[in-house]
């Protein structure tokens, strides 16, 4: 089936080729049929990518290892789960994976646009065929997913023990449609420019794609914090790692555009700043690409050797300099409309969001590639920490959070002071509370974290009060019942109030990120059956080791031929609080190398942390068991000298009750954080906030709508 | 096996060339400028309204005075009637 995936690609690839020159032949022609036929290039593109990305996961789920990617990357060991994921594990699947996404969010946002801007969406065809056939051609030349091996092997070397968790299934696949969602307004946004149509039509075409682009890379990096917090042994959620940082960026910059895209809707004005923005997100969502897939993060000069570095530092060049030349010959048409009305309004203080989301977006990309340049021209290795990031970022982040709470007490256009006077009182008298009751519970010492409590509590009470006021504005007009008029309220505007809840959970989030950072208690250190630890206010004890054998019992699922680890009590004065089971696996290195026995247990080790989670505080532990003791390493010893393969298992099954008998001590690492869990709960909230705000509202209601505004407008303007 | 791939291969590429192909078998179709000023001014239109709308929301929440209020909404509304103007305008585009 190889040969029908390297056919697909190869298909692909003309298929983008002729779509690219259709739709260029049709906008400048006039010829609007091959236009259409660009666009149907598009969804040609997204069969053919379907059909490719279809012979993969059979090949996975068949344990075919004459597909060298699933030799390298699966074996029949691996949970079946992890099979159908581990397609994009690899370079060439996660490159397949991103063209297949960009092709069915393309397809999409093509379809829904069909019969309007005729123009713009032919610049847009070509521009999005343009990525996907840059993506297929990397397959095509560099890295085929469809490469076969000779001799086929009996068994492939498996999933990096590392993915083999839940939500690094589903992580990926929200990533790259975040990233890949981020290159249609671009495409749109260059289309506008190209046909100089630069109005409200194309920025209301592309306003629900960055919001969903915005809302997938959002839960993207979520399920990438919450893999690295449950899943990694180091017990955090964020490190400022370089892959980290490159899916914040667009998100920032895609948050900006959403906040300043209303300004230009309602008054004309940022044309500039808000194509640049659009611009720039699909820019750094290609460069987030480039950062995961060329090598460069290995070494600076891993990029040149690897294959893939230099396409994308062409790809990423060519797209700024058009950009940069397409903003400015068409500045003529990119004049603002308006001018601020007052600086006490709302689109002063949307300005000010974009400032600080892009002085965030700024800090974020020096610390990032930063080091990388200054390798690439010292030569000597350069990196930046968390402290640096936290510097910079944590001030930024308190006046974003304040201002998401003034945001919504400000009318549009002019607000006088004696009405935002009068708006910011009560946020202001709950801060104050919150101030309050943090230095009576004692935390005066953590200014940062206080203040970032004050300003949570500020967005609070200002989004609780514009609730409030809407839902008593609703009731004064209609005569609704409370549950009745909030629930109309929001479907009315959900654009407003959707967008309120993200601000709710936006601050919930800030919150868990403050407490947990500021107020964590953590330990590292050996422990012996019996013995106990204090973490905070818990007294954690080693009840007994545990070991599992042979990747069918593995309790964690994820197909490990040995598992090592402990019973721990958690308590808290005396009282019990939960059992935990932390252990380590280990897997088969598939290297013969290391012997009958010795390779069954010499592949990575991989902790399995074991968490009690609650409202106010997680009681996080992870082991790291000593199994290299000379008993034990004795019996590996042993078994490779006189095991076949077919028995080595009885030797593990020997080592796991040599280890149960007499375990040595165990490394632990026990974490006591407060209110993590408001981080997950804060972006929950952020999702549905989102869905609120992109839903569109039935066609019969936007109808409706329309006709009695228009009424409403005409009838106005006699009156007047 | 080789048979087979060779079989979907082909079909594949046999719907590709359909769907693709499709609109060049049509009849051809020239671009309207007309709907194109139209779907511009109705994008404007939509965003005026909605603008009137939070306008309304903005007084009624307490966030614009009474006179504030007036002043925009009265602003907002001949705006919006210089682009229902020009949408019913004989030289302009053609209602739906």
């Amino acid at each position: 089936m190889a040969g029908l995936g390297r056919a697909c690609l190869l298909l692909a690839l003309a298929v983008c080729a002729y779509g690219i020159g259709a739709s260029l032949y049709g906008v400048r022609s006039g010829r609007t049929e091959f236009a259409e036929s660009g666009r149907r290039a598009v969804y040609a593109l997204a069969v053919i990518l379907t059909v490719a990305i279809a012979v993969l996961e059979i090949a996975f789920l068949r344990n075919d290892f004459a597909f060298k990617t699933v030799a390298d990357t699966s074996s029949r060991t691996t949970p079946e789960l992890y099979k159908a994921a581990a397609v994009w594990s690899s370079q060439e699947g996660s490159l397949l994976l991103w063209a297949w996404l960009l092709s069915l969010w393309a397809s999409l946002a093509l379809f829904l646009t069909r019969g309007r801007m005729r123009e713009v969406s032919a610049y847009a065809t070509a521009i999005l065929l343009g990525f996907g056939g840059f993506f297929v051609a990397l397959m095509v030349i560099y890295a085929t997913p469809f490469a076969t091996t000779s001799p086929v092997p009996a068994e492939g070397v498996g999933l990096d023990p590392l993915l083999r968790f839940p939500t690094m299934a589903i992580h990926p696949p929200m990533l790259y449609s975040g990233y890949t969602l981020c290159t249609i307004p671009l495409a749109f946004g260059m289309g506008a420019l190209l046909a100089r149509r630069v109005d409200a039509e194309w920025l209301r075409a592309v306003r629900r794609f960055a919001f969903a682009a915005w809302l997938m890379l959002g839960v993207g990096i979520l399920l990438g914090a919450r893999w690295s917090y449950a899943e990694l042994g180091w017990g955090g959620y964020w490190g400022w790692d370089a892959v980290e940082n490159a899916s914040l960026m667009p998100w920032l910059t895609g948050t900006a555009f959403l906040h300043s895209l209303m300004i230009q809707e309602k008054r004309g004005m940022l044309k500039v700043w808000n194509v640049s923005l659009v611009l720039a997100t699909g820019t750094l969502a290609i460069m987030g690409t480039f950062l995961v897939r060329s090598g460069v993060l290995n070494s600076i000069h891993a990029f040149g050797g690897a294959t893939l570095g230099v396409p994308f530092v062409a790809l990423i060049a060519a797209l700024i300099a058009g950009s940069i030349y397409l903003v400015v010959s068409r500045r003529d048409m990119l004049r603002t409309e308006h001018r601020l009305d007052s600086l006490l309004s709302r689109e002063s203080i949307f300005l000010a969001n974009n400032v600080v989301l892009v002085a965030l977006c700024f800090v974020i990309f020096w610390g990032t590639y930063f080091p990388l340049i200054s390798e690439a021209l010292t030569g000597q290795e350069a990196s930046v920490g968390p402290p640096w990031f936290d510097r910079y970022t944590v001030p930024l982040a308190l006046i974003l959070v304040l201002l998401s709470g003034i945001g919504p007490v400000i009318a549009w256009r002019r607000a006088t002071l004696a009405n935002a006077r009068r708006n910011l009182i009560a946020p202001a008298i709950v801060a104050l509370l919150a101030l309050v009751v943090l230095l009576v519970a004692g935390v005066a010492h953590k200014p940062f974290a206080i203040a970032m409590f004050c300003c949570a509590a500020f967005v609070l009470g200002s989004i609780g009060q514009e609730f409030f006021r809407g839902v008593r504005a609703r009731r004064a007009m209609a005569g609704e019942a409370p549950p009745l008029a909030l629930l109309a309220l929001v479907r009315r505007n959900r654009r407003r109030y959707g967008g309120y809840i993200v601000h709710v959970g936006m601050a919930v989030l800030f919150v868990g990120v403050a407490a947990s950072s500021s107020f964590q208690h953590a330990s590292e250190l050996a422990l012996t059956p019996g013995k106990s630890a204090r973490v905070g206010a818990y007294t954690i004890r080693y009840v007994r080791p545990t070991a599992t054998i042979t990747p069918r019992f593995d309790t964690a699922h994820t197909g490990s031929t040995l598992s090592l680890g402990a019973v721990l009590d958690v308590s808290k004065h005396g009282r019990h609080v939960a059992t935990l089971s932390p252990s380590e696996g280990y897997y088969d290195s598939g290297e013969p190398s290391q012997g009958s026995v010795g390779h069954l247990i010499g592949g990575q080790a991989v902790s399995h942390i074991s968490m009690s989670a609650g409202v106010t505080r997680d009681v996080w532990t992870a082991i790291a068991p000593n199994i290299t003791t000379p008993a034990l390493a004795r019996i590996v010893t042993i078994g490779n000298r006189t095991l076949p393969p077919e028995e080595a298992e009885v030797a593990i099954a020997y080592l796991a009750r040599a280890y149960l008998k007499n375990p040595p001590p165990a490394q632990f690492h026990l974490i006591v954080s407060p209110l993590v869990m408001w981080i997950w709960v804060g972006g929950m909230i952020v999702f549905g906030g989102g869905l609120i705000a992109i839903w569109p509202a039935p066609s019969a209601v936007r109808r409706r709508v329309s006709v009695r505004m228009r009424a409403r407008a005409t009838q106005g303007l006699a009156r007047a | 096996m080789n048979v087979l791939i060779a079989i979907l291969t082909l079909v594949l590429l046999a719907v590709v060339i359909a769907v693709i192909s499709a609109p060049l078998r049509a009849t051809r179709s020239r671009p309207d400028g007309a709907s194109r000023e139209r779907s511009e001014l109705e994008a404007a239109r939509e965003a005026k309204y909605r603008e009137i709308r939070d306008a309304e929301l903005d007084y009624r929440t307490g966030k614009l005075s009474r006179e504030d209020y007036e002043a925009v909404d009265r602003a907002l509304r001949g705006e919006a009637v210089e682009i229902l103007n020009q949408l019913q305008a004989p030289s302009g585009p053609e209602e739906d």
